[in-house]
């Protein structure tokens, strides 16, 4: 520094600030959606995998005058975190978000940051385009269209035959639709199976009660987003049944989704387990190629059926172009390019006419004895009834609250004392 | 600012009259006065944007009612510190946390200390040891949240096999909250342990051979010497560790979170057993999307830092006088 002569070194320092100073000033905030030559800009936004990649481009071969820009996330859990975010900041959102069922909830009584497809969609897409109820949870508090669907996880139940064999109970696929056909009968055969093998029946009792709870006419939430939680009989009921299985031992304890749990699939832990359409791949990986054919599913579920997964395509009113993107929203989650999504990467479709296409009938799968899943899921989609109600906060008390509340039941918490978790917690969620 | 006219030969002032500052000599002199501070101004302009704006920010934003997406906040004053109180949950993570601390700052120390004594003595191939143990300080964070979740997996976990082939129990250590903390200590303490031997071993290094000389020519075995003379004269290194461990030991966050057997969770644990204050602030801030509550748990948590690192520095400097 001696050498250098002193005007250029005091130069260097103001260069230096204006640096320093110029790095923390920039950032870009252009959301993407802009015109150029004539052309609109519409941006979607997806996460893990939706199967739209080859139906991009077809759109805007079919559209000239649309560009598409794709943003996909890879988890859904920073997704959507990234969604509330931008939603409250009012910018940065895509034309098209697409939401998860499971986190709907969180923007239900957001409905007036996103557009009323039934108002700025096009006018041939009704409400028969998808199954009644899937149609009917894209709605908001007040009942506006604020979601298309697009794809559902009807529920099955999945359970290993040799192991059932083992316990000398029914193991064939008539068989076990008896021993499936109420959630009695089914911890009934739980308990036999325990007696008999000294093994648990099932691997995670938050599996079981979510599916419990969603079977229920009112959730955790009426319509007014009132709590239920104590007022609510099938909640506690639901919350009894499945503690007083794990206090016979029926539960693996392992905690769904964790790493154990996976490990437990490819030892073989338990028999049965809740598997939505898109569980099937989670067992395949999980149980792995040695396993193979020693797991089945059935199209019979405890007590009728049931719904866990699927999304939603929705406009924000932060959209630019609102009308094209619903256009674009509405082409996506017509029969035929949720068929195509569905062959490129198994999102079971939710529209009634996707249901009775033979390329869905017909697809089998080798791993679990060529049952014909294609099938046997558009049966259980249609033994939903109704779409249960999902107020604000619904994603988190089940995931904060009583997932948590029955790993405590399992690792030794009494079942009264976990149920007062379970009150306290709800309601601080709901407060 | 013209750079040419200052590269132009000086020339001189006639004799007699008064001097004008050329622009030149003006540069010069701005350049003493000025240079410093614009020389260190980036850090001080960076650390105004980045670290007091928002300090500053999420004291205001605690006095608030705040949600993501709220268009009108509703003030609250303090009422979220009174909530923050008596609410159980924080309390408990409060707990947690200490007991995380105590857990792995105190055994980090005491190990970094003696570290550094046995690699102060000599050694065949001295940087490969010292490499050594700061190789854990290199491993990514998550990788070994994750890693370690596994070794401590309460059905298939490496550890409960090795205790279960010594006839010892199998140990919970997602339940149990003793033996959570401990677990999440055991990853603290293989992380930071080695990396604290350093620092120490470096003052370790820069201490003055002659007092330890004398100290053998009096007659003081190695011990005594290490008890009475390198102990104390490590103090500020000491006291060093000691606060930047407190510092890092109660804002554990990521060892906690990728603990938790369910995956993404922010609970910690089944009856929160080990969920400590970044995580609750954490998930109350975007989990529950309650920004004025999480603001509100970062302050008081700050505060706590500061009360427990100025303790921890009377402490550290009262051990050294009574040597």
């Amino acid at each position: 520094m001696r050498h250098l002569h002193k005007g250029v070194s005091f130069a260097i320092g103001l260069a230096v600030l204006g640096a320093s100073l110029a790095a923390c000033g920039g950032g870009d905030s252009s959301t993407g959606a802009n015109e150029s030559g004539g052309q609109i800009e519409l941006t979607i936004g997806t996460f893990t995998e939706f199967g739209y990649e080859s139906l991009l481009p077809e759109y805007e071969r079919l559209h000239p005058g649309i560009k598409i820009t794709h943003h996909k996330t890879g988890e859904g859990g920073p997704y959507h975190q990234n969604l509330i975010t931008k939603l409250a900041a009012g910018s940065g959102l895509e034309d098209v978000t697409a939401v998860e069922e499971g986190h709907f909830s969180d923007i239900v009584d957001k409905g007036g940051k996103f557009n009323d497809l039934t108002e700025i969609g096009p006018k041939d897409v009704t409400a028969d385009r998808w199954l009644g109820w899937k149609y009917d949870a894209g709605k908001d508090s007040d009942g506006r269209l604020i979601g298309y669907g697009t794809d559902i996880g009807p529920l099955a139940l999945c359970y290993r035959k040799d192991l059932l064999a083992a316990a000398n109970l029914p193991s064939d696929p008539a068989g076990v639709k008896a021993l499936f056909a109420s959630w009695d009968s089914y911890f009934a055969a739980g308990q036999s199976y325990v007696q008999k093998t000294g093994k648990p029946w099932f691997d995670a009792s938050s599996q079981l009660y979510n599916s419990m709870i969603n079977q229920l006419d009112v959730g955790y939430f009426d319509r007014g987003n009132n709590l239920t939680i104590e007022s609510n009989p099938g909640i506690k009921a639901a919350w009894d049944r499945v503690t007083t299985a794990i206090g016979q031992g029926q539960s693996a304890k392992l905690v769904a989704f964790g790493n154990e749990w996976k490990t437990g699939f490819a030892q073989g832990a338990f028999a049965t387990t809740v598997c939505p359409s898109w569980m099937l791949g989670v067992v395949k990986e999980d149980a792995g190629p040695a396993n193979a054919g020693k797991w089945a599913v059935t199209d019979a579920f405890p007590n009728g059926g049931g719904n866990w997964g699927g999304s939603y395509l929705t406009v924000p009113k932060q959209s630019k172009h609102p009308k094209e993107a619903a256009e674009l929203a509405a082409w996506l989650t017509a029969p035929e390019q949720q068929l195509k999504a569905f062959q490129a990467k198994g999102n079971f479709p939710s529209q009634t006419q996707a249901l009775t296409s033979p390329e869905l009938l017909n697809q089998t799968d080798p791993y679990f004895g060529d049952v014909k899943t294609g099938e046997l899921y558009a049966e259980q989609a249609r033994k939903v009834t109704k779409a249960q109600y999902k107020g604000p906060g619904d994603g988190q008390i089940q995931e904060n609250v009583t997932s948590p509340a029955l790993q405590a039941v399992e690792q030794g918490k009494s079942p009264a004392d976990a149920w007062q978790q379970v009150v306290d917690g709800a309601n601080k969620i709901a407060k | 600012m013209t750079t040419s006219t200052a590269l132009e030969p000086r020339q001189r002032a006639p004799r007699g009259e008064p001097v004008r500052p050329t622009l030149r000599e003006r540069i010069a002199k701005w350049d003493v006065k000025v240079s410093p501070y614009l020389y260190i101004a980036p850090f001080f302009v960076v650390f105004a944007i980045v670290g007091l704006f928002p300090l500053l920010y999420t004291a205001y934003v605690s006095l608030f009612d705040w949600e993501v997406g709220d268009d009108h906040p509703k003030f609250l004053g303090l009422k979220n510190y009174a909530e923050l109180l008596g609410d159980g949950q924080f309390w408990n993570s409060v707990v947690n946390t200490l007991s995380i601390f105590v857990l792995s700052s105190g055994p980090q120390v005491v190990i970094a200390v003696l570290l550094a004594a046995l690699l102060n003595t000599r050694l065949r191939g001295p940087t490969g040891w010292r490499v050594g143990i700061l190789l854990p300080y290199a491993a990514s964070l998550v990788a070994i949240g994750i890693i370690f979740a596994n070794l401590f997996g309460p059905n298939y976990g490496l550890v409960n096999s090795i205790f279960e082939s010594l006839g010892l129990g199998r140990v919970d250590w997602q339940a149990n909250r003793f033996a959570s903390h401990l677990a999440i200590a055991t990853m603290v303490n293989w992380r930071w342990t080695g990396y604290n031997a350093l620092i120490v071993l470096a003052a370790m290094q820069a201490l003055p051979k002659d007092v330890l000389e004398a100290a053998v020519v009096d007659g003081a075995g190695a011990i005594r010497r290490f008890v009475s003379v390198t102990l104390p004269m490590l103090r500020p290194t000491l006291i060093f560790v000691v606060i930047t461990s407190t510092i890092g030991g109660l804002q554990i966050f990521t060892e906690p979170k990728l603990f938790d057997a369910m995956p993404g969770s922010n609970n910690g644990g089944s009856t929160h057993q080990f969920q400590t204050v970044t995580l609750y602030m954490y998930q109350s801030g975007f989990e529950s999307f309650d920004l004025g509550y999480a603001s509100a748990i970062a302050w008081v948590l700050f505060l706590l830092i500061v009360v427990i690192a100025v303790l921890n520095f009377l402490i550290t400097r009262r051990m050294g006088r009574i040597r």
